[in-house]
């Protein structure tokens, strides 16, 4: 059984020059947009704007200006985190989503029929369709190249070592020195997010060092699994069917007494019904 | 902020409310129908065979919307095998719409066999009884559905399943006052029918009410059209003037309390389904709403 496999990326090291998005898209054979007509998000430098079916890794740009001498560029390489706990896999009712050997989450295209059940769990905004194949897809942590001892396209390509792929155990050592690092030259607020195997979902298998709270970069304080909710909401379901179900036989009885007493009358208070 | 702004849309549109729409009222219309033939009178014949008319064809269509609205709609057997793995069943009981397209296959089954078989009995009791229960299933596990994911509005209130299946008795009765009418209802049957369908309101008001009670915390997604099309097309037009119109007096068009019903119920399925629709992640991520 091979190691769990993963990504760390260092978003204090990225440059934003999206070689990882060309990279995934060129390795993965994803079609373009649009035709292949660029179209400007036309309020950020950023357009490609959000992870879907046809981009599994996106640069995030994080612009935050307030004037033209005062802000600052935070960028990060968005992707798919592997979650050990994934809520995708969890919900997926056809098993198109599988873990794998590398303990990465993989959605297979020939068994998912597009449902899209997928998209609404991922607690990350991960997944979506790939319009051409009519199926939810997303980051397969380049399981073909894994397979045959390669490292993802995107961490290949990334120019500044920014997506770092290794063993999960290792890139956790690696990132905790790089906190540490960053912290004694006076970044106090680098901290790693999803490394911890007894955090939210398990652990994330793609997990970031960050310098700022997981929401300026668009990721949630603390995500769940959706299945969470089926506890809270079936029991209330099914009370309110009880109630309801109780209604109609201790109606139907009183209508029915009514009738009785009212010499085959009508019954009382609402139950006028309707013209049509 | 909730983490469900983080989350991406799953594009569920027209089709999936129209199911929610047309599934509720199956379920709810097979339930009535089927406490009528457990409790009912010969004279509530019309109404019975109205309710599983009602109930099998929604379970087609329902199957039908469904089927439609995927990526890969000749895939939708995947649901019920596996499709790797033949002929292996494909069941995930704690994943609604694994264990939904079973419900629905199974209520399609029994409303069936009662809409195809004229005959009364014990047999046509249980098999009333059995798909009574699995009607109100059919009706509630879509709001679940909803609820077991992690977006805004469907993942921050555990009361979906319940209002979606109170929306669907509501709608339920409705369908059967409109219909049974057509197909030779009593005036007692349809009598017991309102006073019903004034009960579901009721109980759906009290539902609503605690539903948006508990969305307090990201009260800001009614701010909008679709906070204005929930209070005047869900709660005014839907349930409270259909209220009124059941306890004074019922007419036709908009005096029509089962018309008024059947609107509020496709409303209430379009303002949960779009309202959580509008918020996507990017626009979060940068900081829009």
């Amino acid at each position: 059984m091979p190691e769990a496999m993963g990504f760390f990326t260092d978003t204090t090291i990225c440059i934003g020059c999206k070689a990882c998005e060309v990279a995934c898209k060129n390795w993965n054979q994803l079609p373009a947009t649009n035709g292949g007509v660029t179209e400007m998000s036309g309020d950020s430098y950023d357009n490609t704007r959000k992870l879907d079916g046809t981009h599994w890794r996106h640069v995030k740009f994080i612009e935050q200006f307030e004037g033209p001498y005062n802000g600052r560029w935070l960028m990060m390489s968005d992707v798919c985190k592997h979650c050990v706990q994934a809520g995708c896999l969890e919900v997926c009712p056809t098993g198109a989503i599988i873990r794998t050997e590398f303990d990465t989450v993989v959605i297979q295209s020939d068994v998912c029929n597009g449902c899209r059940a997928c998209i609404a769990a991922c607690p990350f905004g991960v997944i979506d369709m790939n319009p051409a194949a009519g199926t939810a897809q997303k980051c397969t942590l380049c399981y073909d190249r894994m397979e045959v001892g390669l490292e993802p396209a995107c961490a290949k390509a990334c120019p500044t070592d920014s997506i770092q792929f290794g063993p999960i155990t290792e890139l956790r050592t690696r990132a905790q020195k790089r906190v540490v690092q960053l912290q004694a030259q006076g970044e106090k607020r680098a901290r790693l997010y999803g490394d911890d195997p007894n955090g939210p979902l398990g652990g994330l298998n793609s997990f970031y060092l960050l310098v700022d709270e997981p929401e300026v970069y668009g990721l949630p304080k603390d995500p769940k699994l959706p299945s969470r909710n089926l506890q809270r909401s079936s029991p209330l379901a099914a009370a309110s069917g009880a109630v309801l179900g109780l209604l109609a036989l201790v109606g139907l009885r009183k209508h029915r007494m009514d009738e009785i007493e009212g010499g085959g009358g009508g019954g009382g208070g609402a139950g006028r019904g309707s013209e049509n | 902020m909730s983490d469900t702004f983080f989350t991406a849309s799953p594009h569920w549109r027209w089709l999936i409310i129209l199911y929610f729409f047309v599934g509720g009222i199956a379920g709810g219309a097979y339930f009535l129908a089927a406490v009528l033939q457990w409790f009912g009178r010969p004279e509530d014949r019309p109404v019975i065979r109205t309710g599983y008319a009602l109930g099998f064809w929604g379970a087609v269509i329902s199957g039908a919307l469904l089927t439609l609205d995927l990526g890969r709609p000749l895939r939708f057997w995947h649901m019920v095998f596996q499709s790797d793995n033949l002929p292996h069943l494909m069941f995930k009981s704690w994943s609604p719409i694994s264990f939904g397209a079973w419900g629905l296959m199974l209520f399609g089954a029994f409303a069936f066999l009662s809409w195809y078989s004229e005959k009364g009995g014990t047999l046509a009791k249980l098999i009333a009884a059995a798909g009574g229960l699995c009607g109100f299933f059919v009706a509630g596990y879509t709001g679940i559905l909803l609820s077991v994911t992690n977006r805004p509005i469907w993942a921050d209130t555990p009361w979906l399943g319940a209002l979606f299946l109170a929306s669907g008795a509501s709608t339920g009765a409705a369908a059967l006052m409109f219909f049974g009418r057509r197909r030779g209802a009593s005036e007692s049957s349809i009598r017991w029918l309102a006073s019903f369908d004034a009960r579901a309101l009721i109980v759906e008001l009290l539902i609503l009410i605690l539903f948006i009670a508990s969305l307090w915390p990201i009260r800001q997604v009614w701010f909008g059209f679709w906070g204005v099309l929930l209070l005047i097309g869900v709660v005014w037009a839907g349930i409270l003037w259909p209220l009124r119109l059941h306890f004074t007096s019922a007419g036709t068009g908009f005096r029509n309390p089962a018309v008024m019903v059947l609107l509020g119920g496709f409303l209430l399925r379009v303002v949960v389904l779009f309202a959580s629709n509008s918020i996507a992640v990017h626009h979060v991520a940068s900081g829009g709403s």
